[in-house]
Parts: structure tokens; C-alpha cells; sequence
């Protein structure tokens, strides 16, 4: 369980975050969906403590995360597996070796259980053709999918998704969405998604949230967040042509 | 936790409270830097492994062969230029063949690790702050702190360890050149037979002089480092911090080295 209590985080003068509050349950998939700049990021860099709130409090279970200094704040991080939005794989090494990183780093595995845990890890998001590249020589949408090849490799019991699938075309887009699904449904893993993308969204949310102006004005399911009358969720379904009856139909219920 | 926040000043914050403030941030910033070199070289123990050593290993290559060309061609001409000037003016005295000596000893003392200190910190210390500076703006070393790996261990201790061993053995070879430099305008433009200027130069080498030029060229090595590091894991920003971050990596190296030259010679002179 992760816990937001009245975060406010300040930057280049204004307050991104604006007395934040919520908490994300053990074994969900919450999305974070808003429009640019509205701290979606920022509220994921929170849980990982990769930012530090200007004031309020992260709670990760009874660990007070944003208090974490040292070893404390390593053994939490070694809970999380974090996408971020480029990819961010170092490009001095191949996409393998990317992957392999934080188990030759953190843990004692043998050599070939490394090797087989990164061939699994690779095997997930369709990328085994490309272990031997170097992240300059691969396609921006491939390095994304490398990086949460890394971002699972080590089976973290919490993935943070920081726009999974931006710049992707729809159908690998679509494959993300079912890898997000399935390491939820079948390995447990609690799922926060930051995302501008409503469609993978609504279909891969337990809840969905939806951040404006610091704070959320809307946290519902999918099926209650298409119907809010939230004047910014419908302006940002609207958008992107997502209407009470598309939903439905595709959903098949009413 | 590397800090991945500008800093900023207070809205209404009056001018004295921007200085003081400055200040401050100013203290924090080199209490930081000096931070990171502590911490990279404790780890040190760290590149006995596999891993940690092939970094190491590369980093070598990165500041000391693919520097040579450059420090070649300025020890040369630095000992070419040495030799030229002294022996204008030793001509006067008809001692032009003590050249050998001035330029040996000038080389040694503080030409040697002087020159090796400033083309690092230009050549490999700005890319340094560039290469991690690219990499904290593309969220590479927010993406190690994510698998709990320290940056620090994992990226600053096998440069500033590769910068401690190349920057004495370039700054060896500096002076070599650089006598060698002076060698050859003694020969051909002042009539220094070679063989005098050698017995000369190894006549007035001295193995103090030679220490106390691979001790600063050490400090100096740690210092670019550390430097570079620091602003390059502190660039915020995008591409323009990250060029920010370059020039001033570059530009504080210069000041310490010749800050800190000075002092070290002092400490043995």
C-alpha cells in the first residue's frame, strides 16, 4: 500500500502538488492520467523518493518512504521497479546487459540464472532479437520496452510506469497494457501507470485517476471515471473521442 | 540521493536575504562536491570486482590513451617554447647550455602536472559533467538509484580511480616531451649539442622535483573528478544544464589547479 498524505511539493515557484492525498492498494493498477505539466511524473518520482515532498508524507506499508535516508531507502527501493519515460537505459552497454544490471548489481544469482532471468524478462516484451544492441542502434519505442524489461527483471513487488506507452504504435502499445495486466493478475504486482493514453488506461485501471491543478479531482474505476461530471475528465475523454456509449460498447456491458 | 532540483530564491526574498542565501547554497555545493570525492574513493575496494573493474578499465583508456595525442603535441611546444625563451635570454650570458636544466626543472616542478591537470580537465573532465549530465536529465542515474544502485560507487569511483593512476604517469610523460621539446630548439636553434643538454637536464632533475609533480598531478586528478562529477550529476534542466554544467566543471577545475598548484608548491618549496 502506498499513501499520500497532504503532499505539497514546490517547484520553480509554484506548487506542482497541492496538498495531495491518497492511497494506492496492495495488488491494483492505478493510473494517473492530466493533461502536461500537471505533476503526474512528480507524484510517481514521490513513491520511489527520487523527489522529496516540500511538505506532507509517503507512507510505502509502516515505512514513513519519504523520511528513508541510507540503507532504509535502498532495501524500499528494492520494492520498486521503475519505467521511466525514455527508457532511461545506459548507452554504454547492450539492452541485455541493461536488463542484467540489477541483478549482477543487487543480487547473488548465478551467472546462467541471470542469464535466463533476462532472457524471460526480454522474451515478455518481445525484444530477445535485440539483446546484443546497444540502446543508440534501437528504435525510441524499443528502448521503452528494454527499460521495463529491466523495470521487472528483478520481480519488484510495486512497477511504476512512467508513460509505458507514449511513442509506441497502438499494437505494441496494446501488448504493454496486457504485460501491465498480467503481472498484476498473475504475479500480484501493484501497478501505478502515469499516463496521457485513456484507452490503455480505462482498460488496464483498477482505479483511475485523474490529476489537475496538484490534485486529483477525480479517483473512480474506469467505469465510473467515463460517467464523472468532472468538467476535466470529460474535457480530456472527449479529447480523445471516449464517450460514455464507445466505452460501453467495447467494454459489452452497460 | 543525488539533488535533482534547481536551486531557487525565496519569492520577496530582499537582496541581502538573496546574498546570504547564496551563500550558503554556495557552502552546501562544495560541502556536496567534497562529499562525493569522500565517497568515491571509499569505495574504492568496490573495482576489485568484475564488473567495477572493466569500468575501471575503460575509464583508463578514456582519460589516459585518447588523451595522448593532444598532451603530446602541448608538451612539445611547451618545451620547445621553454627552451626557445630561456636560452634567448641565456645567450646574453653565453650560458645557453643550461637550458637543459630550465626546462627539466620548470617541466618537473609545475609545467608537467600544470599542463597534464588543465588539458584533463578540458578534454576528459568536460566530458565527464557532459556524459553524466546527459545522463541525470535523461533520468539514467534517477533509473540506478530506482535498482539501488549508488551512482557514486557505480560511476564516479572508476573515473576518479583511472584519473588518479593516468594523471601522475601523463604527467610523467609531459615532462619527458616537454624536455624532449627543448631538446631539439636547443639543438637546432641555440647549438646545444644533444648530449650536453641531457647531461644537463638529468644533472638538475632531481627526484623531490619529480615527486612533488606526480603528487599535484595526483590532487589534481582527484580534484577534476570530483568536480566533474558533481556538476554533472547535479545538472537540472535539459541541454542547457547540461552545458552549464560543462563550462562550470571546466572552469573550476582551472581555478583549483592552479589554487591548489600553488599551494602544494608552497607546502614544499
Amino acid at each position: 500500500m502506498i499513501r499520500f498524505e497532504h503532499i505539497v511539493k514546490r517547484l520553480a515557484g509554484r506548487n506542482v502538488l497541492d496538498d495531495l492525498s491518497f492511497e494506492i492498494h496492495t495488488g491494483e493498477v492505478f493510473v494517473i492520467v492530466g493533461p502536461s505539466g500537471t505533476g503526474k511524473s512528480v507524484t510517481l518520482k514521490h513513491m520511489a523518493q527520487l523527489l522529496r515532498p516540500t511538505s506532507g508524507t509517503v507512507w510505502v506499508d509502516d515505512v514513513e518512504a519519504s523520511a528513508c535516508e541510507g540503507r532504509e531507502l535502498e532495501r524500499l527501493r528494492e520494492r520498486f521497479g521503475y519505467l521511466f519515460q525514455g527508457g532511461a537505459l545506459l548507452g554504454w552497454l547492450t539492452v541485455a546487459e541493461n536488463v542484467a544490471l540489477p541483478l549482477e548489481e543487487k543480487t547473488e544469482l548465478p551467472e546462467d540464472e541471470i542469464a535466463r532471468r533476462v532472457h524471460e524478462a526480454l522474451e515478455m516484451v518481445d525484444l530477445e532479437n535485440a539483446a546484443n544492441q546497444f540502446p543508440g542502434e534501437i528504435s525510441g519505442g524499443m528502448q521503452k520496452r528494454a527499460g521495463l524489461a529491466r523495470a521487472i527483471v528483478r520481480r519488484p513487488e510495486i512497477v511504476l510506469y512512467d508513460e509505458p506507452t507514449s511513442g509506441l504504435d497502438p499494437v505494441t502499445a496494446r501488448t504493454i497494457d496486457r504485460l501491465i495486466q498480467h503481472l498484476n493478475r498473475d504475479l500480484g504486482v501493484t501497478s501505478v501507470v502515469v499516463t496521457h493514453d485513456m484507452q490503455g488506461a480505462l482498460s488496464i485501471g483498477t482505479r483511475v485517476a485523474m490529476l489537475h491543478g496538484g490534485r486529483f479531482v477525480e479517483v473512480s474505476t474506469p467505469r465510473t471515471f467515463v460517467d464523472s461530471p468532472c468538467p476535466e475528465v470529460q474535457q480530456f475523454l472527449e479529447a480523445q473521442y471516449i464517450t460514455h456509449e464507445s466505452f460501453f460498447a467495447k467494454s459489452g456491458t452497460k | 540521493m543525488i539533488t535533482r532540483e534547481p536551486f531557487e530564491y525565496p519569492e520577496n526574498a530582499t537582496r541581502q536575504e538573496c546574498l546570504i542565501l547564496a551563500a550558503r547554497e554556495g557552502l552546501a555545493v562544495t560541502g556536496r562536491a567534497v562529499l562525493l570525492g569522500v565517497r568515491a574513493l571509499r569505495a574504492l575496494p568496490s573495482l576489485r570486482r568484475t564488473k567495477g573493474r572493466n569500468e575501471f578499465m575503460r575509464q583508463m583508456y578514456i582519460c589516459g590513451i585518447e588523451s595522448l595525442p593532444v598532451i603530446t603535441v602541448v608538451a612539445l611546444f611547451t618545451g620547445m617554447i621553454l627552451a626557445f625563451q630561456t636560452g634567448i635570454e641565456l645567450r646574453r650570458y653565453n650560458q645557453e647550455v643550461y637550458i637543459g636544466s630550465a626546462v627539466m626543472v620548470s617541466m618537473l616542478r609545475e609545467m608537467g602536472s600544470f599542463i597534464t591537470g588543465l588539458i584533463l580537465g578540458a578534454c576528459v573532465g568536460s566530458a565527464m559533467a557532459a556524459q553524466l549530465g546527459t545522463m541525470t536529465v535523461n533520468d539514467e542515474i534517477a533509473a540506478l538509484e530506482t535498482m539501488s544502485i549508488d551512482p557514486v560507487r557505480f560511476l564516479v569511483t572508476p573515473r576518479i580511480a583511472a584519473m588518479m593512476i593516468m594523471t601522475p604517469i601523463l604527467s610523467f610523460y609531459t615532462c619527458m616531451i616537454g624536455s624532449l621539446g627543448g631538446g631539439v630548439v636547443g639543438m637546432t636553434q641555440l647549438n646545444v649539442p644533444w648530449a650536453q643538454y641531457m647531461s644537463n637536464a638529468l644533472e638538475f632533475a632531481r627526484a623531490k622535483e619529480l615527486f612533488v609533480g606526480l603528487l599535484k598531478a595526483l590532487i589534481y586528478g582527484i580534484i577534476i573528478t570530483t568536480v566533474s562529477c558533481n556538476e554533472g550529476l547535479t545538472a537540472t534542466q535539459g541541454a542547457v544544464g547540461v552545458g552549464d554544467a560543462t563550462r562550470r566543471a571546466v572552469i573550476i577545475s582551472f581555478l583549483l589547479v592552479l589554487i591548489v598548484g600553488y599551494f602544494v608548491t608552497r607546502f614544499f618549496y
